[in-house]
């Protein structure tokens, strides 16, 4: 088991999909030399070699529009949009084009195609590179969403959707670029079983923390802390925010009766208001002992400066103190 | 190049066909049987005609919002046509189309878009799956003037001439985007200067000119095989309908409209270069008789069939 960061992982990944499947291919931006703008395909180009590892002129609608074709032609791409505010340039091939294609042409047409693109604050990237956006494509129907937290899931998660028919938004939140772990190199899975399903990250009985990508590890940090020590608390790491799977945090409800939705994008029409939604629309609302609590972002753009970009993404205090504040 | 006769009645037959498929519409339109909108190609029948006789079954198409004409120029039937737009379960797309979203993938069309310009990345995409899988195929991008002021225009024709991919893009100009003309909307020489300007072979050619574009797909397509790279063809054309069916034509005239039916209507012309090559009306009007009947027999059976029965179209969304 080799000790790998999740830019490491994704890029073992991604390496055994190319080398299992020959019309798998990689385009985007300075994904060959370059190796991506944070490294993912690094030495991918030497390799495989042009024709598989294919750097685009700078053209998200192109790249975009250009995996819906090829994937409609027995093609599977897996594009790369850099930073993932780049997708903004995409939407019509992404919205418009690979989430209806399957539905309006009646089933005859599949558009399996895999999107990634870095997201998140915390680098000082600010405004136009920061971004969580995940929650337009949970929007979408036809699209799923996915989003990793850590190497391992990063790596299983990207061979799950890829043997996924469906369109993929993979949102990797530039923070867990970095983190380490031990990786389980496993195979390509034959169904894509693990999209839709979350991950309890830690078990516990008196709160449940949903969270997904990188505010899964903050959450992690809150309950490792010393503050939190004498409660347990219950950590769902979601996965894929479209589709979400409620069973599992209903199951987790049952025993706990308290929710709590940890988030770094804003609360507007997001993951954390859609959870709490669904929760409180459900049965389980009788049992809940308290009103469910959205620790989110500021609706506010990413500032620049490091206290002001601090100020806008929660930060383990925060969590800490949503669960002080519902225990 | 002079057709032979077989290729000239089959290039005649389908702009029958697409015209009077188009009038049925029409006319059931305006007995209330369809619902939603729909944009008739009415006057633009030798682009759709031409362009797809020159292509072979696996050659591929993208088709736009003015698709009914390429659809059935690359082998659609009629009948699952009908059936797609009065919301059948036997259509192209069980209903879940519509006029503006056919795709008939067992004949090549990639299907129908909705976005102007939808297609056109689209098909670069399909080209570059011909080009990594080695098939000696070309994807014919249909798409109309309004398309070539969009971003993803410019993106699909740079990435195609960059990766020398297999794609020809023939832009129907019919002189209007909508209502707006077409002189008030593209700057520059010619839409077909715009292929120029990205290193791609490009032509202007009479869209009407049913043999021009049938032999201009033709030795395009054969260039494309012979040596790679896209080509661009801007086909100039013209619509007698509206946009679509709440447009009251108030950005142009009749005496406009007139013009292009009494002169350069491309059935008319191409049935008097016909009798004039010594094919007779008989053969012209069994042709048309034969048409009519189809037809008459697919929209009954289409009013006929059952409805798309109403499932699980939130588990329809994906695959």
């Amino acid at each position: 088991m080799p000790e790998l960061t999740t830019g490491q992982a994704l890029n073992k990944a991604l390496s055994l999909i190319l080398e299992q499947n020959p019309t798998a291919f990689i385009a985007g931006e300075d994904i060959g030399i370059y190796g991506g703008a944070f490294g993912v395909t690094d030495g991918l180009l030497a390799q495989f070699g042009e024709d598989r590892i294919k750097d685009t002129p700078i053209s998200e609608d192109a790249i975009a529009g250009l995996a819906v074709g090829a994937s409609m032609t027995g093609g599977k791409p897996i594009v790369e949009m850099q930073f993932s505010d780049f997708i903004v340039n995409a939407m019509d091939p992404i919205v418009n084009q690979a989430a209806k294609l399957h539905f309006m042409y009646g089933g005859s047409v599949n558009v399996p195609i895999i999107v990634r693109g870095a997201s998140g604050a915390g680098t000082g990237a600010a405004a136009q590179h920061s971004q969580s956006l995940e929650s337009w494509f949970c929007h979408v129907p036809g699209l799923k969403v996915v989003t990793p937290s850590n190497p391992q899931n990063a790596y299983d998660l990207l061979l799950h959707s890829f043997v996924d028919p469906n369109p993929i938004i993979f949102m990797e939140h530039k923070l867990i670029y970095k983190i380490k772990d031990n990786l389980e190199l496993n195979d390509i899975p034959k169904e894509p079983s693990m999209l839709g399903k979350a991950n309890i990250a830690s078990e516990g009985k008196d709160i449940t923390i949903v969270s997904y990508s990188n505010m899964v590890n903050v959450a992690k940090e809150a309950i490792a802390a010393e503050e939190l020590q004498n409660y347990s608390i219950e950590l769902i790491d979601l996965q894929t925010v479209s589709p979400i799977d409620y069973d599992t945090i209903k199951t987790s409800l049952k025993k706990t009766k308290k929710l709590l939705v940890c988030q770094e994008a804003p609360s507007n029409s997001s993951v954390g208001t859609t959870v709490i939604s669904k929760i409180v629309e459900s049965e389980l609302f009788q049992e809940l002992e308290i009103a469910p609590k959205l620790v989110s972002g500021l609706h506010s753009p990413m500032p620049s400066a490091k206290h002001l970009e601090l100020n806008v993404i929660p930060q383990v205090e925060d969590i800490t103190n949503a669960v002080k504040s519902m225990l | 190049m002079t057709l032979d006769s077989s290729t000239q009645l089959e290039l005649h037959r389908m702009m029958m066909l697409i015209r009077l498929f188009e009038e049925a519409l029409e006319e059931m339109f305006s007995r209330g049987l369809l619902h939603g909108t729909m944009h008739l190609s009415i006057g633009q029948e030798a682009t759709a005609a031409g362009a797809c006789l020159a292509l072979q079954k696996d050659d591929l198409i993208t088709s736009t919002h003015r698709g009914h004409g390429h659809c059935l120029a690359k082998g659609a039937e009629p009948y699952k046509m009908f059936a797609e737009l009065l919301g059948r379960e036997d259509g192209y797309c069980r209903g879940r189309g519509g006029s503006m979203h056919i795709a008939d993938l067992s004949n090549g069309n990639l299907g129908a878009n909705g976005i102007v310009a939808g297609s056109l990345t689209i098909s670069v995409g399909a080209a570059l799956s011909f080009q990594m899988q080695k098939k000696d195929n070309i994807i014919l991008c249909f798409f109309g003037d309004g398309a070539v002021n969009e971003g993803s225009f410019h993106e699909a024709l740079n990435l195609a001439s960059l990766w020398n991919l297999p794609v020809l893009f023939l832009c129907e100009n019919n002189q209007y985007g909508m209502s707006m003309a077409t002189d008030k909307a593209v700057a520059g020489d010619s839409i077909a200067s715009r292929g120029t300007s990205y290193g791609i072979e490009s032509i202007q050619i009479d869209g009407n000119d049913v043999e021009a574009v049938y032999e201009n797909v033709l030795n395009f397509k054969n260039k494309i095989l012979s040596s790679g790279g896209p080509k661009f063809i801007e086909a100039v054309t013209y619509r007698y309908r509206g946009h679509s069916k709440s447009d009251r034509n108030l950005y142009r005239t009749s005496d406009e409209i007139e013009y292009w039916k009494e002169e350069k209507d491309p059935i008319k012309r191409y049935i008097g270069k016909l009798i004039e090559s010594g094919i007779t009306e008989n053969q012209l009007k069994d042709i048309d008789m034969d048409i009519k009947d189809l037809i008459r027999k697919s929209v009954k059976q289409a009013l006929d069939s059952p409805l798309s029965p109403i499932t699980d179209l939130e588990e329809d969304s994906y695959a």
